[in-house]
């Protein structure tokens, strides 16, 4: 860093004041690093933790587990009857502090049925005399119920009781763990048809935000300013309006008895009521209206920049209008196009809201299956592998974002 | 323009100190609509009244999930629960419900004790206290219904002659139930057949027929809206729901009974509350014998005997207690065991 | 606009007026949805639809009920309070802490300037459901799930995104030297910073912090996952309306809610008209 023009001392002094600078900048950004670390991110990071770490069954049956140890589970015997004892003196404990529902949920989840087994099992083994269950807890496993005798209940249990897995991972991805430990597909396919659903909406969304968006920005990008900064309310005015609001509007419009049904009605359009509303239909229509000023408004600030010679240029240069707007107009627009269109992608892939209000069942997207797991079958871990898998979609659309628009060139409203 | 903001703060700081410095409150859950609004002007008021205390009283639309995430994470934020009694059993065998002191339950207003005055099934569980009968069943609206008036459960299932939507609650709990009875299955056999592979394969090869005719919903009160604006021509519902629409709209709907599904919903309390002797306190105020004779508003019957002698003498034959031999009892047993892996398979039937 | 150059076929022309028509209808696609819900709330029935008497402008067919409904609804007063106060509270966490952090990051000295900016905007591009989830966990492990404290660190995690990025654009065109000059003749940093920055910024402060409130004012997922009953806020008492018991409640709430945001949207282009108005004036 030599400068002929300066004397050592002089580059010493600009040193530090490039370095008080830096620290001053680093001092002024910490506190919001340090706020975002502690409320955003470290949950994000408690999330991505769950999708893989789940002590739970390790904590309830411990000793069964200690003792399934040594039971090979691509053995064709049941394991010896002392886990089994053990399993069954266990299982009272547990009944008795109200916690064999929570075993049978868990192990309910690496083999379907499990859940009816282990807690019928539960409520007889309540009443048995512990002394006797450690003795001969086996028998009476085997008595209470026949499915005992199978050998997928107790590899079922060996691998739920597994505390670091990526079994939620497999099941996120329509995959399943033969007991040979091979990879598999499931029989039922789920969730990647979820996410590739979720997909195909976020790209109808955008591609119908991109060709209504397109004109409409065209149109202000071209009106004389007093007209356009009018109708700008137009797109403003949605924008700014709660989600729930324009959520509410889409109910009041789509439904059986709705404005748009009773509008077609007497207008003799039709002669029975559309059904409109729980649909997918109606998740892609309020989702597209929902998210318009999202594209319109990149699009609209790029076009407002393209200078309007260049296009009479071409004109008067002998081509004709519609190639040379195809031509020379369009490429100039797709800085605008690209960035509306990545933003309107990015957010409607993880929608939750108006799917779970306007949507049915067939209008679902992943978002809604991560909180049902979350709220109703409370298959936390699930949530969280399908919440990390989204995240990392996500970040590569983020990325790419950032690549081709620039986070830093957002602009609002 | 300082002096604004120090004064604003203290404002800010006062709220915050306020909004947890509030004693003597406690959250209350239930299903609303009109059955809500009978428990708000019967239970909730005048205990809020008699008491002082202050109730949030919210709405649910019930199951065990967020009761359970409350209790698994920690996180507690309800008190006091009005649940369904198939859901009180696995509730309680899970652990997500405080153990009730029945012995503390106050005698009825003619001085009847508690343990005589409750109907038997009332107290039958150790975490809760029986608070009304109520049922499921199905309605139709004489204004949409084609190819005749609906009777049995058959019908529901019969599109060829009575064409057109059917709404039901998404969920496996009586929709199997109603299944097997339309397929012929004899009331006492149904939890029998129902605890076996084939005769849930049974009951999901009878809802095949009507698959693509349901719509499904997710809570009581969307059930009258669909039955009143065409969505569906047969609704599922609590019997109240339509009760309320038929009573106070005067809406055209009418009530087919057999093969209801009978159930009672109880009282009781989340585990882990901090709020338990307050809870304890309203369970045993709501319970009493004036609070419960005001339920049959909505056309729920009271629990305890002790509070007919409130009741009109032309309302008992409307309740579901008139009704009893038409229908079935919901198994609480059969649905703690079955529910969690009934429910999924129903999602999975659901989904294909 | 009105004329066509005059090189222009009638085909040409023709299409260009499909285009403006496309336009419109874009516009009226915007814009009514939104307004179709305000007769709907003067509905004097339990209806989410128009009804003939309505439509007839009958003046029995219309009512203030759901409006004095509202009113006499303890819960939605309840929600109406928190909304206002977890919004006025998130806003104030976010503007400061976003302010300063975008004028730090604005210095060209910042390391790792690109890096840092992708993660603080990150809040607004995660999906609110990975969001919520994740602090729905590591709320209740710090027990303060279900509080006022957890739901407002929560909005004011979501708001500062926004902060930072109307901050940043109103410091592009900042002139260093202004500071520099200030500094150089002796004002102390505080002072330089209230009156030299301040000023050229609070615009972009301004809706930076509007947008924030606006942010937490309609956010319902992350409430949905960690408050309880008594953090409810309009937007969540709105779901659960909207969910459970149609009615048109809702409805008059919404209405209520479009006025706020037309509010709202004025005061943002009366600003941004300034903001102009002030780099216009440095440059």
């Amino acid at each position: 860093m030599s400068n002929p023009e300066l004397t050592p001392d002089e580059v010493k002094q600009a040193d530090r004041n490039r370095r008080r600078k830096k620290l001053m900048a680093i001092a002024f950004v910490a506190p919001l690093l340090l706020f975002i670390f502690v409320t955003f991110v470290a949950p994000i990071g408690t999330m991505l933790y769950r999708s893989f770490y789940h002590p739970t069954v390790s904590e309830l049956i411990p000793e069964t587990l200690d003792q399934l140890d040594q039971w090979e589970e691509g053995s064709s015997d049941l394991p010896p009857d002392q886990a089994l004892n053990t399993f069954a003196v266990e299982l009272q404990a547990l009944a008795k502090e109200r916690l064999s529902g929570k075993l049978a949920e868990e192990i309910n989840r690496a083999l379907p049925g499990a859940s009816s087994l282990i807690k019928s099992t539960a409520r007889k083994m309540r009443r048995a005399e512990t002394e006797t269950l450690r003795t001969e807890g086996a028998q009476l496993l085997l008595d209470a119920h026949p499915k005992w005798k199978q050998l997928d209940v107790w590899r079922a249990m060996k691998s739920s009781g597994a505390v670091l897995k990526d079994d939620f991972y497999l099941t996120a991805l329509d995959l399943e763990r033969t007991p040979e430990g091979e990879v598999v597909q499931r029989d039922t396919q789920i969730y990647l048809q979820l996410y590739w659903k979720s997909l195909k909406i976020a790209f109808y969304i955008t591609a119908l935000t991109a060709l209504i968006g397109f004109p409409l920005a065209w149109y202000l990008a071209n009106a004389p300013s007093r007209v356009a900064n009018t109708l700008m309310i137009f797109v403003l005015l949605p924008f700014w309006t709660s989600l729930l609001v324009r959520t509410t509007a889409w109910i009041a419009l789509l439904q059986t008895n709705g404005v748009i049904n009773s509008t077609l009605m007497s207008l003799f359009i039709i002669n029975e009521p559309l059904e409109m509303l729980y649909t997918q239909f109606a998740t892609v229509i309020a989702m597209t209206h929902i998210l318009l000023p999202f594209m319109i408004l990149p699009l609209y600030s790029v076009m407002k920049g393209i200078d309007p010679s260049y296009f009479r240029a071409a004109l008067s240069l002998g081509a004709k209008p519609i190639p040379a707007f195809i031509r020379i107009y369009m490429p100039m627009t797709v800085p605008g196009l690209s960035a509306g269109a990545l933003l309107v992608f990015i957010i409607s892939i993880g929608y939750y809201i108006t799917p779970a209000l306007v949507g049915g069942t067939e209008g679902q997207m992943i978002s809604n299956i991560i909180a049902f797991h979350m709220q109703s079958s409370n298959n936390w871990e699930l949530a969280a592998a399908l919440g990390s898998l989204l995240l990392l979609l996500i970040t590569v659309l983020y990325w790419l974002y950032d690549r081709l628009v620039g986070i830093s060139n957002l602009k609002l409203g | 323009m300082k002096k604004k903001l120090t004064s604003l703060a203290a404002a800010v700081a006062f709220g915050l100190a306020a909004n947890t410095a509030m004693a003597d409150e406690m959250t209350a859950v239930s299903f609303g609509g009109a059955y809500g609004a009978a428990q708000q002007k019967h239970m909730i008021d005048p205990y809020m009244e008699k008491t002082g205390h202050n109730i949030l009283f919210e709405n649910y639309s019930g199951g065990v999930a967020e009761l359970k995430a409350q209790v698994e994470s920690g996180n507690v934020l309800w008190d006091v629960i009005d649940m369904e009694v198939i859901d009180l059993e696995r509730a309680c065998s899970e652990g997500l419900l405080e153990v009730f002191p029945h012995d503390v339950l106050p005698p009825g207003d003619d001085g009847t004790p508690a343990a005589e005055d409750f109907s038997e099934e009332a107290l039958a569980n150790e975490c809760g206290v029986g608070n009304i009968v109520w049922t499921v069943l199905y309605a139709y609206n004489h204004d949409t219904i084609e190819g005749g008036e609906p009777s049995t459960m058959a019908d529901l299932f019969d599109t060829a002659t009575f064409p057109g939507k059917r709404a039901l609650r998404k969920r496996p709990q009586v929709n199997m139930e109603w299944a097997l009875l339309a397929d012929g299955v004899p009331k006492d056999e149904v939890y029998d057949l129902l605890a076996t592979e084939e005769g849930q394969a049974r009951a999901f090869a009878k809802l095949d027929t009507i698959k693509d005719d349901i719509v499904w919903f997710d809570s009581w009160s969307q059930a009258p809206q669909l039955l009143n604006d065409g969505g569906a021509v047969m609704v599922q519902s609590a019997n109240g729901r339509f009760f309320a629409a038929i009573q106070e709209e005067n809406k055209p709907f009418e009530m087919v009974w057999d093969g209801h599904v009978f159930d009672l919903d109880v009282w009781a309390i989340v585990k882990g509350t901090d709020k338990k002797d307050l809870a304890i306190d309203f369970i045993k105020f709501a319970t009493g014998s004036k609070p419960l004779s005001g339920m049959p508003e909505v056309a729920y019957g009271p629990t305890r005997q002790s509070s007919y002698a409130y009741i009109d003498e032309n309302v008992i034959p409307k309740l579901p207690s008139a009704h009893l031999d038409e229908g079935l009892k919901a198994s609480s047993i059969f649905w703690a065991d079955y529910g969690e892996s009934l429910g999924e398979k129903f999602n999975e039937w659901l989904l294909k | 606009m009105a004329q066509y150059p005059r090189y222009f076929t009638l085909w040409q022309k023709l299409g260009l007026t499909g285009v403006k028509l496309t336009a419109w209808l874009v516009l009226l696609f915007l814009i009514l949805p939104i307004l179709v819900i305000i007769p709907l709330s003067f509905n004097a029935e339990p209806y989410f639809t128009f009804t003939e008497g309505m439509l007839a402008l009958n003046p029995e067919a219309y009512s203030l009920k759901w409006y004095r409904e509202i009113l006499a609804d303890d819960k939605w007063l309840l929600a109406i309070q928190n909304s206002f106060y977890i919004g006025f509270m998130a806003t104030i966490i976010a503007t400061v802490l976003g302010t300063t952090a975008a004028i730090g990051l604005s210095n060209s000295q910042m390391p790792f300037q690109r890096m840092i900016m992708a993660l603080l905007l990150s809040p607004m591009i995660v999906p609110l459901i990975i969001t919520a989830a994740g602090m729905f966990f590591f709320y209740t492990q710090l027990d303060i799930a279900g509080s006022y404290i957890g739901v407002i660190l929560a909005h004011a995690a979501l708001g500062t995104p926004f902060v930072v990025i109307t901050v940043n654009a109103a410091l592009a065109g900042f002139d260093y030297s202004l500071i520099r000059a200030s500094l150089g003749m002796g004002a102390k940093p505080v002072y330089t910073f209230f009156k030299v920055i301040m000023p050229l910024i609070r615009p972009g402060v301004i809706s930076g912090a509007l947008f924030a409130f606006v942010t937490s004012f309609d956010e319902v997922i992350v409430v949905l996952f960690l408050a309880g009953p008594e953090q409810r806020t309009i937007p969540r008492q709105m779901f659960s309306g909207l969910r459970e018991e149609i009615n048109p409640t809702i409805l008059a709430v919404a209405t209520l809610l479009v006025l706020i945001s037309a509010l709202l949207l004025l005061t943002m282009e009366y600003l941004r008209a300034r903001g102009e108005k002030i780099r216009a004036g440095t440059n």
